[in-house]
């Protein structure tokens, strides 16, 4: 299926290399294939309790009282935990690389900001029984109005999401977007020949890895704690850990390393720091594993995002300016959206050269479930707004949609919007390649183009 | 009504590693007493092969089959710090600093050999297959195997090495938004087929041809299952996925993988891989990160093709039976009906 | 505390016999009881088909059968296809095909290939297609592991002249 075309690029390259470039087996496969690779969860431990989540039922509510009695009582139980046990309960996980403020709870305390929200932990004997006590806490709550849409949001007056942030928006260094301003696009515009103004969306869509978020807890014994997991990132969620339960990392020691996929969707510390707080409260070991149900609609998405894209071209091709709004929608909390929104900043216009572009980021609050990391986070829907626009620019004015990419492709020394020249761009031969693979036939002037400086 | 054929391309390109960067990881490298190479991470494979390329590239840079290359990684309290699996950043990242540590580890090496063959360490090289040799001499050698034991039992030497790979942060200028976000970017072009049915909105895929530019292909069996994976992935979330189908109306999200819909393997399209290489200046023997750019082409492309098949732009994802539809009937709808 | 329930089956040849959880399903049983973990718990809803095993020839999704419902069954699992430390000529189809990336559902892939090549030692692509219909997999995009069933098959013995 696949084939490596050496004819490109080969000045560039020496193909001398022993151990690379080689088709080896993978050193884990015999392991996938026999089933004995050992994920997290492949572990059993003796005594070992299951957490099953109590979770708001609510987009938005004010929590009146949360009554945890009767669950206690339940036959199999060993403990229920609230927010009061939380040492540190306001976190957010990038604070690691300085992106705050802490916005979310850990447990919920005074307010549900989304539908599936974590607020009582319940810890039994079996699964069944957790599930069971989960089902007897009593929590009171004064439904409050809940803001779904981004646009809605952002309009003056909107109820506040999220009042860690005090506005329904990410508040930048640079106010209340990440901006990329190059050239001027308003002159761009004015010379135009064409202007085309579209909005694109997309909904919020699921990692859905084979195997669902989780971790398993064991007590060593001299208060230190193992932590088997199947985060993306193992001192990663080690340190947010410590922050939360106010844990020297010393005392906390994260295995993994061998996970049944991510996609991005295992990057958010949600199961961690409970069921090692569980652990150290009951002295007993503790599994926290997300039903499929919990993966689906519990965890992160994709966010979904609005991008208008508004582009000036001219009759021969070339696209003169162009001006971006993109907003991510975050759900209610931070996580890696404020990131994952500034990323798609950088990444228009593209891999095309365009001298004059405006581009605005924004990161939306709404009540809903916080989205976060997802494969090509901040530029998969960019690319398709990106990409479905370049295709309506070329029917625009009349020219072969590959033979426009031709026109604006970028080339190395170009200067992009984020003032960077390019170096190593290999766009032009892509489309080269996919012109002769698809029989999609361009002219000869532009299977003679270079991605070299001047080609 | 009929079944209408369209075509349609895209064309994207991909940063490697962690948006502006601050990302660093870590290896340390050591060879047993018997010339086995141990390489300690924390990083984590997710599935992408990570523990294969780090053994291949380590063995590349020492001089060793890859065989003899262990990778011990995933555990806090053994394994150096690394950011972890995402961006397109395992290969590049975790890859350079294995490099570095086994850079240093293979001069250690070479001046063990040197010394047990009383010549200069400059003057060696490896042979790839587990021998140390002078230049030009192949018969002046010693084993990598008993370079190990004089290491250890004789001179008192151990044959390992640090690495740490970190490309600086760049923050934002405030106004203009100049920055660094990556150092190198993989590329991609997609032209997709399909057939679509303008009575039920339905969309056969007929065809996907991937052109993907990554760098180098370390590993170019591994490197297929990536991209032939992430171009189902694209497919899937070009038709089909979300799990709020009336967003941003809440309801109607699925909870399983009947509701959550994906292409089975009774939906899979004509799918054609082609891996060009232009190596990056910073790239781990010149390699990108294509785990992330190889799932996002298809996506307009499916849609532009779309177009091209019964004249509808869907501009919102997924691009689903009822979204064409609809826009069906309304472009059929007499103006202003 | 739920009643505790003897289940004597025959796993992957070996006469086994213990108390499960009266209700346990038996994906639940393999698992923490039978220290079986090749079927993985992928959605324990049915839907994914991670759990997969074979009970008395048939394919079924043990995170829908009851343990205690398998007590005198014959169960094979995806730990009990190698022989001698040789490998089911499946798993080497898999392994040698780059069928696996994460892993996790490989190994109730290899089980519905399993009960297909059993009743059908040469499938068409079809035959396999609907075969593996009820397994999901991320990472591989399928066709990998629809030419790893059918290189099994190519390759095996039992091949119909």
């Amino acid at each position: 299926m696949i084939r490596l075309a050496k004819e490109y690029f080969a000045d560039q390259r020496d193909d001398d290399l022993k151990q690379l470039g080689q088709a080896f087996h993978r050193s884990d496969v015999p392991g996938h294939v026999t089933g004995k690779t050992n994920y997290f969860a492949d572990r059993s431990f003796p005594g070992m309790l299951h957490l099953k989540m109590v979770r708001s039922p609510h987009h938005h509510a004010r929590i009146r009282s949360i009554d945890t009695s009767e669950a206690e009582k339940h036959p199999g139980v060993a403990r229920v935990l609230t927010h009061k046990d939380v040492p540190h309960n306001v976190y957010t996980i990038l604070i690691l690389i300085q992106i705050g403020p802490e916005d979310e709870q850990v447990l919920a305390a005074d307010k549900v900001r989304w539908k599936g929200e974590a607020v009582v932990a319940v810890l039994a004997d079996s699964e069944r029984a957790a599930q069971e006590a989960a089902a007897k806490v009593k929590v009171d709550y004064e439904v409050l109005p809940a803001v779904l849409d981004m646009e809605a949001a952002l309009k003056p007056g909107a109820p506040i999401v999220n009042e860690y942030h005090g506005q329904n928006y990410y508040r930048y260094d640079s106010g209340a977007c990440r901006k990329v301003r190059f050239g001027d696009v308003e002159k761009g515009f004015a010379e135009a020949d064409h202007i085309l103004e579209q909005t694109y969306r997309s909904s919020p869509i699921e990692q859905a890895p084979a195997e669902t978020t989780g971790c398993i807890v064991v007590p060593e014994g001299n208060d230190r704690f193992t932590c088997y997991t199947n985060t993306q990132a193992l001192f990663f969620s080690l340190d947010n850990t410590s922050i939360i339960l106010q844990m020297p990392g010393h005392k906390l020691r994260f295995v993994g390393g061998t996970v049944g996929g991510g996609f991005g969707g295992k990057v958010d510390v949600t199961t961690e720091p409970i069921a090692i707080l569980a652990s150290k409260l009951t002295g007993r070991p503790v599994s926290f594993i997300y039903s499929r149900e919990e993966e689906m609609q519990v965890s992160s998405p994709r966010a979904a995002e609005t991008i208008v894209i508004k582009d000036g071209v001219m009759n021969d091709g070339r696209i003169v300016a162009r001006y971006v709004k993109g907003y991510t929608d975050a759900g209610a909390y931070s996580r890696h959206s404020p990131y994952g929104a500034q990323k798609g900043a950088a990444h228009y216009p593209g891999p095309y050269t365009i001298e004059n572009v405006w581009a605005d980021t924004y990161c939306v609050y709404t009540n809903r479930t916080p989205s976060s990391a997802m494969r090509g986070f901040g530029v998969t829907i960019a690319d398709f707004a990106l990409e479905v626009q370049m295709d309506k620019l070329a029917r625009l004015i009349g020219m072969d949609p590959l033979e426009f990419r031709f026109i604006n492709a970028y080339r190395d020394g170009d200067m992009k919007a984020h003032r960077q020249p390019t170096e190593g761009a290999a766009l032009i031969e892509c489309m080269q390649e996919a012109s002769k693979a698809a029989n999609w036939p361009v002219a000869e002037k532009y299977l003679r183009m270079s991605s070299y400086k001047g080609g | 009504m009929a079944i209408r054929r369209g075509r349609g391309v895209a064309a994207v390109n991909y940063p490697t590693g962690m948006n502006l960067g601050g990302d660093p990881s870590q290896a340390l490298v050591h060879s047993t007493p018997t010339g086995n190479f141990m390489v300690t991470l924390s990083s984590v494979d997710l599935g992408q092969g990570l523990k294969q390329i780090m053994a291949q590239i380590c063995a590349e840079t020492i001089g060793v089959p890859a065989e003899l290359v262990t990778i011990d990684t995933g555990d806090t309290d053994t394994g150096p710090h690394c950011m972890g699996t995402f961006a397109s950043r395992g290969t590049h990242r975790i890859g350079n600093a294995v490099i570095q540590a086994a850079t240093e580890a293979r001069q250690v090496m070479l001046e063990v050999a040197a010394e047990e063959l009383e010549v200069n360490a400059s003057d060696l090289e490896t042979d790839g297959t587990g021998n140390i040799h002078v230049k030009g001499a192949p018969q002046k050698a010693i084993s990598i195997f008993d370079t190990a034991l004089a290491a250890h039992f004789k001179r008192g030497r151990s044959i390992s090495g640090r690495g740490m790979f970190l490309v600086p942060r760049s923050y934002p200028e405030v106004e203009t938004g100049a920055m660094k976000p990556a150092t190198c970017y993989a590329h991609a072009c997609t032209v997709v087929e399909v057939d679509v049915d303008d009575e039920t909105g339905e969309v056969t895929v007929v065809s996907v041809k991937n052109v993907f530019e990554i760098g180098r292909a370390l590993n170019p069996r591994m490197v297929e299952q990536q991209l032939v994976g992430g171009s189902w992935m694209g497919l899937s979330h070009a038709l089909y996925e979300t799990t709020e189908p009336y967003y941003p109306n809440r309801e109607h999200g699925g909870t399983d993988f009947n509701q959550y819909l994906m292409p089975g393997p009774g939906d899979l399209a004509e799918t054609e891989i082609i891996v060009l290489e232009r190596p990056a200046a910073d790239g781990p023997y010149g390699a990108k990160g294509p785990g992330e750019m190889c799932a996002n082409p298809q996506i307009p492309a499916v849609a532009n093709a779309i177009f091209d098949a019964v004249g509808v732009r869907i501009d919102h994802l997924p691009i689903t039976p009822e979204r064409i539809l609809r826009a069906l009937r309304a472009q059929a709808a007499p103006a202003g009906a | 505390m739920a009643k505790k329930v003897p289940v004597q089956v025959t796993l992957n040849g070996e006469e086994r016999a213990e108390f499960v959880e009266s209700g346990a399903t038996l994906l639940n049983a393999l698992r923490g009881r039978f220290g079986d973990t090749s079927p993985k718990g992928g959605c324990h809803q049915g839907t994914c088909g991670a759990c997969s095993v074979i009970i008395d020839g048939e394919l079924k999704l043990s995170c829908l059968t009851l343990a205690e419902a398998c007590d005198g069954a014959e169960i094979v699992t995806t730990a009990g296809l190698a022989t001698n430390s040789a490998m089911h000529p499946l798993q080497r189809a898999f392994a040698e095909g780059f069928a696996a990336q994460c892993g996790f559902c490989t190994p109730g892939m290899i089980m519905a290939a399993k009960a297909l090549l059993d009743q059908k030692p040469d499938p068409t692509r079809e035959d396999v297609i609907e075969a593996l219909s009820g397994n999901i997999c991320r990472c591989t995009g399928y066709e990998p592991i629809i030419q790893a069933v059918l290189a099994a098959a190519a390759a095996s013995p039992h091949k119909a002249a």
